[in-house]
């Protein structure tokens, strides 16, 4: 089986190294080959060295900086065409999302573009071979046990693993490998579909949300409490 | 940090010692000492890390950083917990005697399994009536055809009934005396060879320690480590690699003892100051620090002349046992003492701390054997001049 982590550098690793070993899981009952996979600046080839430490076989890097400004949707675009170049494919990982922009899109916009089918928010791998996987999907209130035909893409959430100790021969290894990193031209991408040209969306402002207040509550009996509630929202001029 | 100047691969080691003993270990180590269980689970862990490879040369599946590292890998686990590095280091103990003794077909069964730590070594020399002195064993291994027959009890065997690979030491010619040893390549399982119940300890209480028995028990000649009769000369040249372990774990337990003291007098107030600003604490701080340092590069410095194959290192990896153990002994009284009523409750880690380091001055050779092989090797020395 060959299997595909897309990972994302993002300030702060906690989130990388749970999306980098997320393939344990499967590793431990089939025959297969881990390739990680990531996009972004030069520098986040430190995360696929750390992902290399942690005992994936292959790693790739694509860097351009025809991508840079790309939104969710020409992000996904040029990962799909990079996890295209790499080959065969079975299954792809995903983070539920990345914790810096928080969208969640990346993952089933990916495999959208594949043609593939995807579940989110995945907390439990139940069963993967024969052509097909069984999956749980976390919800508000419990899990759905959901199976569909391979290849396709999991989002996974925190809950799937524990991140696994590094071992000394993946580090030694992790420090001698050569990062192959692939252009814009390399896989294959039209120029007027990624980087800002590409991008629909536009971010216009970032901020941190003002926190909310406290809230106030009001307690007796009912009729009581129903007066001053009328009360107050007359003082503040919604009524 | 161009301390010690460690290279790239030896600061990885003790990187991942480090992680693994503060992320894993310390978590649980108060547990694993009250209930007296073998560490499993963390064995697996440092297994699946790869630390059981660092002293095993690449030919046999290890990463060939010799006893050096393994003393990186030593100081850092005992740091966190010197019962879970004991049990740890006692796999390398021995596997040591195979790696220098054994013919190529021992050593390509038998250190791979130890290297990827699916199985745990052990090492057995110590009697009820042969301590220190050697010579006095009554285990026996008789000849017979095609092997030996084994009887006899070994006494305080690290390991024993965990490890599943051990070398052990027995008399095959009672005349000959210490000349009249021979080890053998023990596996668990042999018809004959049994333990005996865990025994309880002052320290280290999450290390085994069994007595191993043998009944007529039935050996192939293909298991013997060594000529006949040199199972001295095998227990003796596997001591001066092993023993800077010693030193790296009493480092490592002095150092654990020091953080916390220091820790806990920057918090603790008496007389409406903190105590760490009272220069009674700090002198004692200062000298137990200043002892760390000492020994450690003493540690290191007879790890890398052992792996560096030194025909002296007898004497420096003697002098690299008893200093640091005996260091570690007032490091982590003067931890109690600093931490006062809290480092005598089992609450805080230094109780456990001080009842480990004891064991250091004790095992592998105690302290007064180790003075003996000093002075012999300085006499020694002098008359060869």
């Amino acid at each position: 089986m060959n299997i595909v982590v897309c990972i994302k550098q993002v300030p702060g690793t906690a989130e990388v190294r749970i999306h980098s070993e997320t393939h344990t899981l499967i590793r431990d009952g089939v025959e297969s080959m881990v390739t990680v996979f990531t996009m972004g600046p030069p520098q986040a080839e430190a995360a696929l060295r750390e992902a290399v430490s942690y005992g994936v076989d292959e790693v790739v890097l694509v860097s351009d900086r025809a991508l840079v400004g790309s939104d969710t949707l020409a992000t996904a675009y040029a990962i799909a065409k990079g996890i295209a170049k790499i080959g065969a494919y079975d299954l792809i990982l995903c983070g539920k999302q990345a914790i810096d922009g928080d969208t969640a899109q990346v993952g089933p916009e990916v495999a959208e573009r594949l043609g593939i089918p995807f579940v989110a928010w995945v907390r439990k791998v139940e069963e993967v071979g024969d052509g097909k996987i069984r999956v749980q999907r976390m919800m508000d209130d419990g899990y759905e046990v959901i199976e569909m035909p391979l290849p396709a893409l999991i989002t996974v959430v925190k809950e799937i693993n524990e991140p696994r100790l590094a071992s000394l021969k993946g580090k030694l290894r992790a420090k001698k490998l050569e990062i192959p990193m692939w252009s814009a031209e390399d896989i294959g991408v039209e120029e007027d579909q990624v980087g800002l040209k590409g991008s629909p969306t536009q971010v216009m402002r970032i901020f941190s949300p003002e926190p909310r207040g406290a809230g106030e509550r009001l307690e007796g009996e009912a009729e009581e409490v129903a007066q001053r509630l009328a009360e107050r929202l007359k003082v503040m001029g919604f009524v | 940090m161009a301390q010690h100047f460690l290279t790239e691969e030896q600061e990885m080691i003790r990187d991942l010692a480090r992680q693994i003993a503060q992320e894993k270990i310390v978590p649980m180590r108060a547990e694993l000492d009250e209930q007296e269980e073998f560490p499993w689970e963390i064995m697996k862990l440092l297994a699946e890390s790869d630390l059981f490879r660092i002293w095993i040369p690449e030919e046999y599946g290890g990463l060939g950083e010799g006893i050096f590292g393994l003393c990186l890998a030593m100081e850092e686990l005992s740091r966190a917990c010197a019962g879970v590095a004991v049990s740890y280091a006692g796999s390398a103990l021995g596997g040591t005697p195979i790696l220098l003794y054994g013919t190529e077909e021992q050593k390509q069964k038998y250190l791979p399994q130890l290297a990827s730590g699916e199985r745990l070594g052990a090492f057995a020399l110590t009697e009820a009536n042969a301590g220190s002195d050697v010579a006095g064993m009554q285990a026996t291994a008789r000849k017979v055809d095609d092997g030996y027959v084994l009887n006899g009890t070994k006494q305080w065997i690290t390991n024993g009934g965990e490890a599943e690979i051990y070398t052990v030491f027995t008399i095959t010619d009672r005349n000959r005396g210490a000349r009249g040893s021979t080890a053998f390549i023990m596996e668990k399982g042999m018809e004959g060879f049994s333990f005996g119940k865990k025994e309880k300890k002052l320290g280290i209480r999450t290390s085994s320690t069994r007595e191993l028995v043998f009944q007529d028990c039935f050996v192939p000649t293909a298991q013997r480590l060594g000529r006949e009769g040199m199972g001295f000369i095998v227990a003796m040249k596997t001591f001066d690699q092993s023993r800077p372990g010693i030193g790296a774990q009493s480092v490592g337990i002095a150092q654990g003892a020091l953080d916390e003291a220091i820790q806990f007098a920057r918090e603790r107030h008496q007389f409406g100051k903190t105590i760490s600003s009272f220069q009674a604490v700090q002198h004692m701080l200062a000298d137990m620090a200043t002892e760390i340092e000492a020994a450690r590069a003493l540690v290191y410095y007879a790890a890398r002349l052992v792996d560096s194959g030194d025909r002296s290192a007898s004497k420096i990896a003697a002098m690299a046992k008893v200093f640091p153990s005996d260091m570690a002994m007032r490091v982590t009284t003067n931890a109690v003492q600093i931490m006062g009523g809290s480092g005598y409750m089992r609450e805080y880690p230094v109780e456990k701390m001080m009842r480990d380091a004891k064991i250091t001055q004790i095992y592998e050779g105690t302290n007064q054997i180790m003075r003996n092989v000093i002075a012999g090797n300085l006499i020694k020395e002098a008359a060869a001049l």
